[in-house]
């Protein structure tokens, strides 16, 4: 009997179990209590709703329908959020991304397609020019995404200063067309089975998830996001492009932004200059929530998109509620906020004296 | 030699940016209108664009001071103002009531709303001096959540003030020409320039925002001085609501300071403040909340639609900032002294 330098396997399955709980109580702890938290929440809902087929699987099918433009704007901030930047342009380049498809489709009789793509080649144009300022002209990222705010914002005026509805029939084709799922039927008042359904923006919105968590996990670039967040100058003397890295991140933020409008305009089918207004604090808030600190260097995008169900869940609250203003939803999401930074700063805290 | 170095001397100010912006808008402005001088005398009051501007700016003015501070003291923005002077008009409306006669005394509604502007303030201020939050994050909290208060303390109604006098704040006062706006505002700057200048706040204030460890290994309160620019900032931003409160007579919980808080972190920045902290001019960040709103009516007498109008303010913005960033300072100033600018760190890969 050799004895190996890792000891018996007893001790490998202790140091197995301790590495687990490592896991999860250090890197992902955050997300770990955004998951812990969306379950207990959806589990309140299913005990106070009873009455009101809130277990019913369409209603949780619904989060994700009414928010997959939030999901996948959301992903892209917290791209951003991970670089240690801030963009707060997208509730105003989602509004443009709408009245463009609009104005191209309705008055300008372009196909929903090609109207797509020069939404999204606008999009990369607009995050360059924005990555542009910020990573090569060191600009605050806030400053320049203000900018871009106003100007998309009032770019969509200029484009019209009406609100359009969209009866382009490829795109409504696209925005109605149902996916029903081959399980969780329900039977409805008139006794017929109903199978849940789903848009193709939800597959599009968690595709982009899968999609970019693995280009942060398990590609250079997506490392090299990680590590420009965390420290700039190490980075730097690491070897690494830091502007480059923020570069190419902006134009990805950009390009989702609009692809997340698209999603929004297949949603509302119309558009109009005060569109999606306040859109941006959603994202951010959504981020937060679900695990990624402004700091930069930490963050999940699994953790965004249980951020995004907490947030529809408490609007889905309000509304079963009924008698509630739909204030209070803001009011309790600020608060979830509050709890969730204190949480975050103290957590960072106690690592900081660990390291100490 | 001599001449040279006046002009750099002249360049060198740090004013020189800020000043040469609204020079050049209020030049266009001569250009398009002619008439943009002209100050006339209407119903006993000074009328004229000029004096809109001075007016509409001075809400903005009065933000950009707390927000300098802010900015000064922390490297951080304050986005909760907007927020806040609609929770402190909404508390000053409700707390005078809508009848024909005030529930209470003036003064007191006054005072009681510049308390629940403090209030949140000091929210800001603990989650961010005392917290360590990041700025942005901690007034994120009341960004989201203060239009919803001020929605409950109003009822999601519109609620009109009727007595009259309400609207001098916001307006005239009988017999004055000037508008009260102005006064207020001017009276909030020399309490500010004073309280910097002839204590040793302003400095402790700078000291903070270039290194708050350094600052406080020599002996100053960091988060307190952090904390109270955040109680300060809260206030102005109330003062600018109650002014906004009184222009109308009424209170609209969804648009009193809507926005305000991007045109006060602009006004900072145009007036030559550095966003990271440290160093902070007042008198920079006033000429830049002067220039916004000179921007803003230009574009109005240039028949601009409202809301066409965030398209030319950010176009500006970007010109502004980017002449002021340190990349196109160093480039410039490498093209000046004709010595090739090398970058510091050539990447890798």
């Amino acid at each position: 009997m050799s004895k190996t330098k890792s000891g018996s396997p007893q001790t490998d399955s202790v140091k197995a179990l301790r590495q687990i709980k490592e896991k999860i109580l250090g890197r992902n702890f955050l997300l770990f209590v955004t998951i812990v938290l969306f379950i207990a929440m959806y589990i309140g809902g299913l005990i106070a709703f009873k009455d009101k087929n809130f277990g019913n699987l369409q209603v949780f099918l619904n989060l994700l329908i009414s928010n997959a433009g939030l999901i996948i704007t959301s992903v892209g901030m917290t791209m951003v959020l991970i670089v240690a930047g801030i963009d707060i342009s997208v509730g105003s380049v989602i509004a443009v991304t709408c009245m463009m498809l609009a104005a191209m489709m309705e008055n300008a009789n372009i196909g929903a397609v090609p109207a797509m793509l020069i939404v999204l080649v606008f999009g990369f144009v607009f995050g360059a020019a924005q990555g542009f300022l910020i990573a090569y002209l060191k600009i605050q990222p806030f400053i320049v995404t203000l900018a871009g705010m106003f100007f998309a914002r009032g770019l969509t005026a200029v484009i019209s200063l009406k609100m359009i509805t969209i009866t382009n029939e490829t795109f409504l084709s696209i925005a109605q067309y149902k996916m029903y799922l081959p399980f969780g039927a329900t039977v409805n008042r008139k006794g017929v089975l109903v199978y849940p359904y789903i848009y193709p923006t939800v597959v599009a919105a968690l595709v982009i998830v899968a999609l970019v968590f693995i280009i942060l996990r398990y590609t250079k670039f997506g490392r090299s996001v990680y590590a420009v967040g965390g420290n700039e100058q190490s980075a730097l003397l690491m070897g690494l492009n830091v502007r480059r890295t923020k570069f190419i991140v902006y134009i990805i933020n950009g390009v989702l932004a609009t692809l997340g409008g698209i999603a929004f305009c297949l949603n509302t089918t119309g558009a109009f200059v005060e569109l999606a207004k306040g859109f941006e604090m959603d994202a951010i808030a959504s981020t937060v929530i679900g695990g990624t600190p402004l700091t930069g260097g930490v963050g999940n995008v699994f953790g965004t998109l249980f951020g995004v169900l907490i947030k529809a869940t408490i609007e889905t609250f309000v509304s079963f509620q009924g008698n509630l203003s739909s204030w209070w939803s803001k009011i309790i999401i600020a608060s979830l906020l509050a709890f969730f930074i204190i949480l975050q700063t103290l957590l960072t805290m106690r690592k900081r004296q660990d390291s100490q | 030699m001599k001449q040279e170095s006046l002009m750099k001397r002249i360049t060198g100010f740090r004013l020189f940016l800020p000043i040469l912006c609204l020079l050049l808008v209020l030049l266009v402005n001569l250009i398009q209108t002619p008439t943009f001088f002209k100050i006339t005398v209407q119903n006993g009051v000074f009328y004229g664009f000029i004096i809109d501007i001075i007016n509409r700016s001075s809400g903005l003015v009065i933000m950009a001071l707390g927000m300098t501070l802010v900015v000064a003291s922390s490297g951080g923005t304050d986005i909760s103002v907007g927020a806040v002077s609609a929770v402190a008009g909404a508390v000053c409306v409700v707390a005078l009531g809508t009848g024909e006669a005030y529930q209470m005394p003036y003064a007191l509604s006054l005072l009681l709303a510049l308390i629940v502007g403090a209030l949140c303030g000091i929210v800001n201020g603990f989650l961010v001096a005392y917290m360590r939050v990041q700025p942005m994050v901690a007034t994120l909290i009341l960004f989201t959540a203060g239009r919803g208060i001020a929605q409950l303390i109003t009822g999601s109604f519109i609620l009109y003030v009727k007595p009259e006098h309400f609207s001098y704040l916001g307006a005239f006062l009988p017999g004055v020409p000037i508008p009260t706006p102005c006064f207020v505002a001017l009276f909030l700057i020399l309490l500010t320039w004073m309280l910097l200048r002839f204590t040793t706040l302003g400095m402790y204030i700078q000291s903070v925002g270039i290194n708050r460890r350094a600052s406080r290994l020599v002996g100053l309160n960091s988060k307190l001085i952090i904390f109270l620019t955040y109680v300060f900032c809260s206030i102005c931003a109330s003062v600018a609501g109650l002014i906004s409160v009184s222009r109308t007579s009424s209170i609209d919980a969804n648009n009193v300071g809507l926005y305000t808080e991007l045109d006060a972190i602009l006004a900072v920045a145009i007036g030559g403040n550095s966003l990271g902290g440290g160093k902070f001019s007042l008198a920079g960040s006033v000429i830049g909340a002067i220039t916004i709103q000179a921007l803003t009516t230009t574009l109005y007498a240039m028949h601009v639609a409202a809301d066409q109008l965030p398209l030319y303010k950010a176009m500006v913005v970007i010109i502004i900032v980017s002449l002021q960033s340190p990349v196109v300072k160093k480039w410039f100033s490498g093209l000046k002294s004709k010595t090739s600018y090398s970058e510091p760190a050539k990447e890798a890969n």
